[in-house]
């Protein structure tokens, strides 16, 4: 019998091997898995996990001191339902997340169509005004908060000048000032998001349809009604709903400026749970329920901000 | 350079058999045209070739290799990309060195090699350009430097004149060919423009639908198409078919297609026999129906009322109602026709081609 | 008559409004300015108008980094910034290039992953993450947030540059690797370098975005030297409601002027990542 030598065989059949290895790894969907998994590995670790933890810790009774806890089933957001200071949680953030939003709106639409006219310096005016938004929100917001101080405030002393006050304006001292105080702080801010984000969607509006529109007689405002606003319709609903997201679920703002008081009456969700959860009492659960509060309403929004990408894309 | 073989190639997509058992061996220097209507798999049947796409089964065979699960960089090939995907960012000496640095060449070999190729393309003056800085034409002739100076074994070639427009893209064809039978690199070009096809191969590969049709000479493909799809792809106008009747008896063997008598060609007689009282499909090229306008001519002649004249200049072609449909003609362009006149055609019996009407195949 | 009726209605209608949202959008900045450089007894001084400099001093800023922990409160926030930002880079690069790239099964599913990341902000997560980063002895250290930052840097970078590589014909890379390239090399050198626009906007975006970030900072690193420029500013250089508003405005001055530049340097990079970031989807 002549066979071929085991050793040949064997070297054929592992250099197979290995080829096939090779092979496989220059495959698109094992390429692809092996090119997510860094992404994925942290966003499981420090996203998926605490969310799911998160949940579970918002079913116990733990604290800072008390790291193990005991399941108390949903007591933790049944024991909100009777807190007060909850109660005013959710009202301030819905006014703080929805209310200042047509502010937004109207006036980043408004300087928008300002800054899509020519006129000199238009892009360093566009640079410049983008920059609330741009610098880290705690520290301007350290200016808002000398601004409403209650002795130093530029606007009291201004209208007591022009003699249209007797004394100083309160403007954190009470809760309806400190709301409308934090929404103007806030609209402040997110005006320019809006600004620039519909800017670039009136960049995107073909100077044809003006003209068109113009030679059938259309005035300025039939042309904003006809024209423009379909163009900007898609980026204006997007930009909308990520800001009523992040405006929902805000901290740092009203952190700084008003930290919940006077008496507990400014909290938002991401302030109060601070405070129950690592601020003063370190009550765990409890701090993870008032933030798990604020998933039905993020979800909805997502889920709508999501179809809407969706069949923008389509 | 290198022979090519496609051994029972199969290409699948989830659900698409894009090729399918393709058999195909390209000869070492030749000039293989790879045409077909769009989508029938042409650019996929390359890309198996390149290693762009991995094959489903089968093996490809370039020189004395089995390339089948080689990644593109080791087979050794180059390839012009119909948008001719010159690296935007790279001026026209970088795309073209690009190649051969990573081959890790010495610098003044790659400068020598460059310079060549870029002066036998008359594109020594555009080195210093970014690709966006060129004309579609310009453009095309880089993409087709950047291969030439690789010396790969194979060279690939997917539609690229079909970005150009018409007077260019006759122009670089005739150059094209000049270029590869001057470095005789075994070359497979794919197109769906027939006329390319015939001008420029050795020979041509004509797919539908993903399988092989016929790979032959282009004059053998013309004359002798092997199917119904082969005869029609084939030759511009298109080949003239229609039904007809083989009827047999006192010796003949003819063919009957309304009210008009055609005697099969001498030597087929024995073929078409076997048809005997079955329907055959009739071929016969433009060129193979003599037509002269009125009623002059044998009494054999067929006389067909003329319903379209389309003069192109160096012919004309003449559009006549024919026993079942239209019949196109090809004439001088000097004898003139008018619609509605009945025209004397004569039929070139020895160029007639016949196909079954079941497989399609060619009878003769 | 024309010329000068266009030119008051310009006014009215585009120079008037600009110089309003002008002054709304940037004063509190020019409050920051002038308090940062206002001597002391100048700035509790209600007699005299307070919009304007009549005297400035650096005091403030000498105090700020003489006397209180703000250096150490910049080099932790570089630090930071940049181990997040490269992290995330990477990750997204990496990330952005399997997604708008590759064919693969779960492919749409996992870009609608990525985008819904996005959305989830960091008050939803930081109780149960505080304990995350307390077991894997990360609390009180840089890896705290060099870790935590990249959860919402990695889903808008990502989403972001698997934008751009969409954008690049697929062709380039194929021509490449039968060039003699290897998959990574055709990546290294043919496609990053077109993507390069879209890398600096996800860059420009992380650093900013690392700079500011605020309540991990504050929950992860808030105690002891650890701390960042906001959390440092607003925590230590407030006491107990004894406000010292010179050096607090210097800080706030200083810790935006990184980001000013940075932002300054790269606006339309900036601008294209928020529209496509943000707007885009
Ligand atoms: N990546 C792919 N995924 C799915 N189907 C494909 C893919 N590429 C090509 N096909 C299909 O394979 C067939 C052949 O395509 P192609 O080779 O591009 O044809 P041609 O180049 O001859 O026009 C077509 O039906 C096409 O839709
Ligand atoms: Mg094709």
């Amino acid at each position: 019998m002549t066979t071929a030598p085991a050793g040949t065989v064997r070297q054929v059949m592992s250099f197979r091997l290995r080829d096939r290895v090779r092979h496989w790894l220059d495959s698109e969907p094992v390429l692809a898995y092996l090119f997510m998994s860094p992404g994925w590995l942290i966003l499981l670790l420090f996203m998926s996990y605490p969310f799911f933890l998160g949940i579970w810790i918002s079913l116990t009774d733990r604290t800072v001191g008390l790291p193990s806890g005991e399941f108390v089933g949903l007591r933790n957001y049944t024991e909100l339902f009777r807190d007060r200071t909850f109660h005013l949680t959710v009202i301030n953030t819905f006014i703080y997340g929805f209310v200042t939003v047509p502010f937004k709106l109207f006036l980043g639409l408004l300087l928008a169509l300002l800054l899509n006219q020519a006129f000199p310096m238009r892009n360093v005016l566009r640079a410049a005004l983008l920059l609330p938004w741009i610098v880290p929100t705690a520290l301007s917001s350290l200016a808002w908060l000398m601004l409403y101080d209650a002795v130093l405030s530029p606007f009291s002393w201004l209208l007591k000048n022009w003699g249209l006050i007797e004394s100083n304006i309160a403007f954190l001292g009470t809760r309806t000032n400190a709301i409308i105080s934090l929404c103007i702080a806030n609209i402040w801010r997110g005006t320019p998001f809006f600004a620039v984000a519909i800017l670039a969607g009136l960049q995107a509006v073909p100077q044809e349809l003006h003209e068109a529109a113009a030679i059938e007689g259309a005035n300025r405002v039939q042309r904003f009604f006809a024209v423009t606003l379909p163009v900007i319709k898609g980026i204006v609903v997007i930009t909308t709903l990520f800001s009523i997201i992040w405006t929902f679920a805000d901290f740092q703002l009203v952190y700084v400026l008003t930290k919940g008081g006077p008496a507990n009456s400014t909290h938002i969700f991401g302030t109060y749970a601070w405070q129950i959860g690592i601020g003063g009492a370190g009550k765990l659960g409890i701090g993870a329920a008032i933030s798990l509060y604020m998933f039905p309403v993020l979800a909805v929004l997502s889920a709508i901000l999501l179809r809407y990408v969706r069949s923008q894309e389509a | 350079m290198a022979q090519v073989i496609y051994d029972h190639v199969t290409k699948r997509f989830d659900g698409v058999i894009a090729v399918n058992d393709l058999t195909l061996e390209v000869k070492d220097g030749e000039f293989l045209v790879l045409v077909g209507p769009s989508g029938c798999g042409k650019t996929t049947a390359l890309r198996c070739l390149a290693g762009l796409e991995e094959v489903s089964s089968g093996d490809i065979i370039i020189g004395d290799r089995v390339v089948t699960h080689i990644p593109p960089k080791d087979r050794d090939i180059a390839m012009v990309f119909q948008n001719y995907a010159l690296y935007p960012h790279m001026t026209v000496y970088e795309n073209m060195a690009f190649g051969l640095k990573l081959r890790k060449m010495p610098k003044q070999e790659i400068d020598r090699r460059v310079k060549e190729v870029a002066e036998m393309l008359g594109i020594q003056d555009l080195l210093n350009r970014k690709p966006r800085q060129l004309s579609g034409g310009q453009r095309q002739r880089v993409a087709l430097g950047r291969a030439i100076v690789r010396e790969p074994q194979v060279f690939l070639m997917d539609e690229p004149l079909s970005n150009l427009d018409a007077k260019l893209r006759v122009q670089t064809r005739g150059e094209l060919i000049k270029l590869q039978r001057r470095l005789g690199v075994t070359t497979i070009y794919v197109t769906h423009d027939q006329v390319e096809a015939m001008t420029m191969g050795h020979r041509i590969a004509v797919m539908n639908q993903g399988v092989l049709q016929q790979l032959d000479t282009p004059e053998n493909l013309y004359d002798h198409p092997a199917n119904l799809f082969v005869a029609t792809f084939i030759g511009s106008p298109a080949m003239n078919i229609f039904p007809a009747r083989v009827v047999t008896g006192e010796g003949a063997v003819r063919l009957v297609a309304g009210d008009v008598t055609l005697e099969s060609p001498a030597e087929q007689r024995g073929r078409l026999a076997e048809y005997a009282n079955r329907e055959v499909l009739v071929g016969i090229r433009p060129e193979d129906l003599i037509v002269q306008p009125g009623q002059v001519g044998e009494d054999r002649h067929l006389r067909l009322p003329v319903e379209i004249v389309e003069p192109l200049g160096s012919e004309t072609l003449v559009h006549l109602r024919g026993p079942v449909g239209t019949l196109i003609a090809k004439a001088d362009p000097h004898v003139h026709f008018s619609p509605g006149e009945l025209a004397s055609v004569r039929v070139k019996i020895e160029h007639l081609h016949a196909f079954d009407p079941q497989t399609e195949l060619a009878l003769f | 008559m024309v010329g000068s009726n266009r030119l008051s209605s310009r006014l009215v209608l585009l120079y008037l409004p600009l110089a309003l949202f002008t002054i709304f959008l940037l004063f509190p900045f020019y409050w920051m300015l002038i308090i940062s450089l206002k001597p002391n007894n100048l700035l509790l001084n209600m007699k005299i108008n307070p919009l304007y400099l009549t005297q400035f001093t650096l005091d403030h800023y000498r105090y700020l980094l003489s006397n209180t922990d703000f250096p150490r409160w910049a080099l932790n926030t570089a630090i930071v910034t940049f181990g997040a930002t490269f992290l995330s880079l990477t990750s997204s690069i990496l990330m952005g290039y399997a997604l708008g790239r590759f064919r693969f099964r779960g492919g749409n599913v996992a870009g609608t992953a990525i985008f819904l990341a996005y959305l989830i902000p960091p008050t939803l997560l930081f109780i149960p993450l505080s304990q995350v980063v307390a077991r894997f002895g990360l609390y009180n250290t840089y890896w705290a947030l060099i870790f935590t930052y990249p959860t919402f840097l990695i889903p808008f970078a990502s989403w972001l540059l698997m934008g751009y590589f969409r954008t690049i014909p697929r062709e380039l890379e194929e021509c490449a690797m039968i060039d003699g390239a290897s998959r990574f090399q055709a990546m290294w050198r043919i496609i990053l370098p077109l993507a390069l626009p879209g890398v600096l906007s996800a860059g420009i975006f992380s650093f900013t975005l690392s700079w500011n970030e605020f309540l991990y900072a504050l929950v992860f690193m808030g105690s002891g030297e650890m701390k960042t420029i906001p959390v440092g500013t607003v925590s230590d250089l407030i006491r107990a409601d004894l406000f010292q508003w010179g050096p607090l405005m210097a800080a706030a001055m200083l810790g935006s002027v990184p980001v000013a530049i940075a932002y300054m340097f790269f606006v339309d990079q900036y601008v294209s990542g928020l529209t496509a970031g943000a707007v885009k989807g």
